[in-house]
């Protein structure tokens, strides 16, 4: 009987130990780690693709310029990253695994604007900031304490448009839009916007993002009496779309979203595009831009690197480099990764001059950026034309 | 008048459509015809055989021949599927080897996105894009090639069964296996035939439709899904129905969508089928079955 005290004696002592040991490592404190974690999570795959893969490869490419130029705060900076395919719950899942699991100082992601707002109330309840790159403006209006984004949102597209349809005296105007988060609330914005622009949407057309003809749609577009069509849209949709629209021989003035301002637009819908109006960031257009202007320099930067490495560049990789270095600015200012501090610091960020635009931002505006950050531009020739 | 301008232009969106769904729906049908096998595989041979063509032309092989190879690439993988997957199954319950093709699908996905990314890509038409009017409407040459492939095709196809010994032989299959062995036929080339056919008939459709829509690796998924609905609308095993569940699934759609409302398209077309389905479950045009007790 002595033994078997004994037995049990040690072993509940293993046991204490053990879990002592346990407790202590699961505690440790992982300051103690060398490196600044920034998470990512983005549409690597996916109908949303074209705007994660960029996004990735400008965080890559910066992150190593960086850390070859020593890091931050003498720190280098480790770029931990997710794909989520643009699935709202994927995200939601891959953000808590950055968080929990690996412990990131900063979120920059996701790519589209359905998967940034699956993840708002997890980054707010564990008070991490997040710098989104999706495009609407629900993301930050009304405000949240811990959300902020880079490119302009869907609500300045809308004005942009409008203002341009005003000035070639288009008041009649048919919306088509396809299901995804961008889509709907672009249209939101854009049926919101119209009558202060004395606009009337005479047609609200949808369709599936998924779908592979929009000629339907665009049908029962033509028997109205809009003057102009305005497609509010991202991913190959739009491509189809406007190959549609001069399918059909319809010969209305036709509009996109800054959703479709990438090369890849113009690779799919190929001569259709040409005549096709959109706001987008300067980045598209950096060398029409006259001399004087302070994003110049950036933008050309920019796009030199990229292109050099990967190709022609595109403005969603733009956002990502205004995230990034938004970020690091912030956590400079900030003199550490205290994630509060952090905040603080994005919040106050002021004068930065990034792809997007020139960012002043206030506890009010998580964006910065105002519609003059937005240019008109026109396709001609398969290549993008600076309006103004 | 309106509404008669409106209606020609869906009927021709429709019927292009109906045409890609028809050809699948073929491909299902002539698989399970030869085996009781709904084969899920069935979309993917579509995209392989899209995206083979337009990999080879983008590579500088001439246009004509990059979509002749493109066929006979989905054809070699079709037979590879039934060879490797099937025949090694062939003892096993049917429901086990259509889980087999559900497995073929997702390897042949991921083969794909691994092989050419995930990018979206396009084909040029094969003979222009100037508009072409019809009265109040209006479409593509690739339209008329569509409807018109499709429609060589379904009659070829038609021909090979009811005039050819070996499509005879493969319906002789479908009737009872047994005794069509019985009887002489090489029962495992006739599986091996019809896997080759089927992936014959959706390259066709994908280097048809590839013009007018885009592609990527994934883009067989909802063809296929579609094709399966439009062969069980048409009746599963008739070929000929299922060519006629295509088109009219097309049709639905597209009308659906013009009259009612665009958001809901694909809804519309899955509620007739689960309306066909309830009031005449063997399909619009298949026999209702009966089982001598």
């Amino acid at each position: 009987m002595y033994r078997t005290m004994t037995k049990s004696l040690l072993s509940a002592i293993l046991s204490v130990c053990f879990m002592v040991l346990l407790t202590f490592f699961m505690t440790a404190p992982v300051q103690a780690s060398g490196t600044i974690k920034i998470g990512s999570f983005l549409a690597l795959t996916g109908p949303a693709s074209f705007l994660g893969d960029p996004e990735l490869k400008t965080l890559q490419m910066y992150v190593d310029e960086i850390n070859q130029k020593g890091g931050v705060l003498g720190k280098k900076l480790e770029l931990i990253y997710y794909d989520t395919s643009g699935k709202a719950k994927v995200a939601k899942d891959v953000v808590k695994r950055l968080i929990k699991k690996d412990r990131v100082d900063l979120i920059i992601g996701g790519s589209t604007s359905g998967t940034t707002l699956a993840v708002i109330d997890i980054v707010e309840r564990e008070r991490i900031p997040l710098i989104s790159l999706a495009g609407s403006i629900r993301i930050i209006k009304p405000v949240k304490k811990w959300v902020f984004k880079t490119p302009h949102t869907d609500r300045m597209a809308a004005a942009k448009i409008f203002e341009d349809m005003k000035k070639r005296n288009i008041s009649k105007v048919a919306l088509i839009t396809g299901n995804g988060g961008f889509d709907k609330s672009g249209r939101a914005q854009c049926l919101d916007l119209a009558p202060s622009y004395g606009i009337k949407i005479v047609a609200d057309e949808s369709y599936n993002n998924a779908d592979t003809d929009m000629t339907t749609q665009l049908t029962k577009i033509r028997a109205t009496d809009a003057e102009a069509i305005l497609n509010f849209g991202f991913g190959k949709a739009p491509a189809i779309v406007t190959k549609n629209v001069r399918q059909l021989d319809i010969k209305l003035p036709l509009y996109q979203s800054h959703g479709v301002a990438s090369k890849k637009f113009i690779e799919l819908a190929g001569k259709a595009a040409d005549g096709v109006r959109l706001p987008a960031a300067a980045l598209i257009v950096a060398e029409q831009l006259p001399d004087n202007d302070p994003q110049k320099p950036v933008l050309l930067a920019y796009k030199k690197k990229y292109e050099a490495k990967y190709g022609p560049v595109s403005t969603f990789g733009g956002h990502a480099y205004d995230g990034l270095f938004i970020a690091v600015e912030a956590i400079e200012r900030a003199g550490s990764v205290d994630k509060a501090k952090v905040r603080d610091e994005i919040e106050k960020t002021k004068g930065f001059v990034g792809t997007g635009g020139v960012f002043n931002m206030s506890p009010e505006d998580h964006l910065g950026l105002g519609l003059d950050a937005f240019k008109m531009v026109e396709i001609e020739n398969g290549a993008w034309k600076l309006l103004y | 008048m309106r509404m008669y301008e409106q209606l020609l232009q869906y009927l021709i969106t429709g019927i292009t459509v109906g045409s890609a769904y028809a050809l699948v729906g073929l491909g299902f049908a002539i698989i399970y015809n030869a085996s009781d096998v709904v084969n899920f595989a069935q979309g993917e041979f579509v995209m392989i055989g899209a995206m083979s063509a337009i990999f080879l032309n983008a590579a500088g092989v001439p246009y004509v021949l990059s979509l002749a190879l493109a066929i006979a690439i989905t054809v070699a993988v079709g037979m590879a599927l039934e060879k490797f997957a099937i025949e090694p199954a062939r003892n096993a319950s049917v429901v086990s080897t259509i889980i087999i093709t559900i497995g073929a699908s997702i390897l042949l996905r991921g083969a794909a996105l691994l092989i050419w990314g995930k990018d979206i890509y396009g084909l040029k038409p094969f003979t222009g894009e100037q508009t072409i009017h019809l009265g109040p409407a209006t479409l593509l040459p690739q339209n008329l090639w569509v409807m018109g492939g499709t429609a060589i095709s379904v009659l070829l196809v038609k021909y090979f069964f009811d005039h050819t010994t070996t499509g005879k032989a493969i319906l002789a299959c479908s009737y009872n296996k047994k005794a069509a062995y019985l009887v002489g036929i090489n029962v495992k080339k006739m599986l091996l035939i019809s896997y080759g056919l089927s992936a014959c008939l959706g390259a066709i459709a994908g280097i048809l439709i590839a013009p007018i829509t885009f592609f990527t690796y994934n883009a067989g998924v909802m063809l296929g899904l579609k094709g399966f609905s439009a062969a069980i609308l048409g009746g599963m095993g008739n070929p000929m129905g299922a060519v006629a569940g295509g088109l009219m699934l097309g049709l639905l759609e597209s009308i659906g969508a013009g009259l009612i409302s665009s958001g809901y398209k694909d809804a519309i077309a899955f509620i007739i089928i689960l309306l066909v389905l309830f009031f005449k479950p063997s399909g619009l045009f298949g026999k209702s079955e009966g089982e001598r007790v």
